[in-house]
């Protein structure tokens, strides 16, 4: 398990386009903003929290067909599959590799870029904190949805489809934290709830993902 | 005797062939009565005028389109526990006319959201939950018509169904914290003290009884004509094969 979480690292890091991808994206997504509702800081100011996080959101999905496909195609989740392994852990250990190489580092860029949108100073912590927590709700979600779509063809679309509608509270509370932060309110009461829903996912989407892998290598 | 015994679909279309054309006839009946007793011959309110009126439109659909979803994921739990055919089938029936009634309730509360509200949609918690609905509905369809292999289908489908039923429940949830409700509370409830008063509580139920018994011959006839679709590929493989 530990062996296939570190492979897919690797394979991450060094087949390139797959990690610097969602950064990029990120970066991109943010820099649209103000070219769209103009440069005003105190304008800006107030979007950051939702900005920062659908544009997180949006990153992270836009990796996720990677979590099965490629393994899929040449032939590496049947051995998988095969293996003393069980199905959960196989997902599992998959979703949490998404999370280190693409959840992480969009924590991580989300500081300097809550910079650029002039978001409030008292907003930074929680910004990272619920990023940190949230993120594997993202993957660990996102992971189920690529299990379902493995067997389509071009299935790209018909992921996000099913996948966003799934990130929905993870949104809201997440989003609410930082915003609940920087208009001074106390956003203990949703990053709590937001990290109980991550730890929800995480526990319980490998799971349904296994059983939807499962159906799929049938 | 038990009601697995309609699992086979040999008894299911004979007994749903027998009990379609009454069925219609029913939802029809009450249909007729339910909306002529509602929109000719019950008062206006004192407040919202003859707009009120709309409820009897709006409060089946709402109620429907969260059943519908109920109904499927039912019906998804037992094509996932006891593989009966005809189950998945009616899952697969269930969500356009699921959706179909998400529409419904979503427009007739926007033509009487704008006279009443002065707006056609707000950001209130109920609305909200009712978009995300349509949207778990788009999913559920979408994922139907993409994968070809039909038991991959309704495994796959009815996986989404129970997992989508958990984050649906909690988007529910989830969007009471994000923001303040414009939609009045509850029409309908057992307890006399808190519905609608009578006067339209009681067409209401009439309409309620019509549109359940339109979607149940709906779903009835939609999934016959799948078992007839299956047993047609069925002939044509069997024909190609010899």
């Amino acid at each position: 398990m530990i062996a296939l979480f570190k492979r897919d690292i690797m394979l991450a890091f060094r087949s390139g386009g797959g990690f610097g991808l969602a950064l990029s994206f990120f970066l991109i997504v943010v820099m649209f903003v103000p070219f769209g509702v103009g440069a005003d800081l105190a304008l800006l100011a107030i979007i950051a929290p939702g900005i920062l996080w659908i544009g997180a959101l949006l990153a992270c999905l836009l990796s996720l067909d990677r979590i099965f496909q490629l393994d899929f195609e040449d032939g590496t989740l049947d051995v998988l599959a095969t293996s003393p392994l069980p199905g959960e852990a196989i997902t599992g250990a998959k979703a949490a590799a998404h999370w280190v190489t693409t959840g992480l580092p969009l924590t991580l860029a989300a500081a300097p870029l809550g910079y650029l949108l002039n978001l409030p100073s008292e907003a930074y912590f929680w910004l990272v904190a619920s990023l940190l927590t949230g993120t594997p709700a993202l993957s660990f979600i996102g992971s189920f949805g690529a299990a379902i779509t493995v067997g389509v063809k071009r299935g790209g679309l018909l992921l996000s489809l099913l996948v966003l509608p799934l990130y929905i509270p993870t949104l809201i509370f997440g989003a609410q934290t930082v915003t609940r932060a920087a208009t001074g309110q106390d956003p203990l009461s949703t990053w709590a709830m937001m990290t109980g829903l991550s730890l929800f996912a995480v526990a319980a989407m490998p799971l349904a993902a296994a059983l939807a892998l499962r159906v799929n290598l049938r | 005797m038990s009601v697995w015994k309609y699992a086979n679909p040999a008894k299911f279309m004979s007994l749903s062939g027998r009990v379609l054309p009454v069925l219609t006839v029913l939802s029809g009946a009450f249909l007729l009565v339910g909306l002529v007793w509602g929109f000719f011959f019950t008062p206006d309110d004192y407040k919202q005028g003859s707009t009120v009126k709309i409820i009897f439109l709006h409060v089946p659909s709402a109620f429907l389109a969260i059943n519908i979803w109920i109904m499927m994921l039912v019906t998804s739990l037992i094509w996932f526990i006891r593989r009966h055919h005809v189950s998945a089938l009616a899952a697969k029936a269930a969500a356009p006319i699921g959706i179909t009634m998400t529409l419904i309730a979503l427009f007739t509360g926007a033509i009487w959201g704008k006279p009443m509200w002065g707006t056609y949609w707000a950001w209130d918690p109920r609305l909200t939950s009712f978009m995300i609905l349509f949207v778990f509905y788009l999913g559920y369809m979408a994922l139907w018509t993409a994968i070809e292999d039909r038991d991959t289908a309704a495994d796959l489908t009815s996986i989404l169904c129970m997992v989508g039923s958990v984050f649906a429940l909690l988007s529910r949830y989830a969007v009471n914290f994000w923001n303040q409700g414009l939609h009045q509370g509850a029409s309908l409830s057992v307890d006399a003290e808190t519905h609608v008063d009578n006067a339209f509580y009681l067409p209401l139920l009439v309409c309620i009884a019509g549109f359940v018994l339109l979607f149940v011959s709906l779903v009835l006839l939609r999934t016959r004509t799948e078992i007839r679709l299956r047993r047609l590929s069925a002939l044509q493989v069997r024909g190609s094969a010899t």
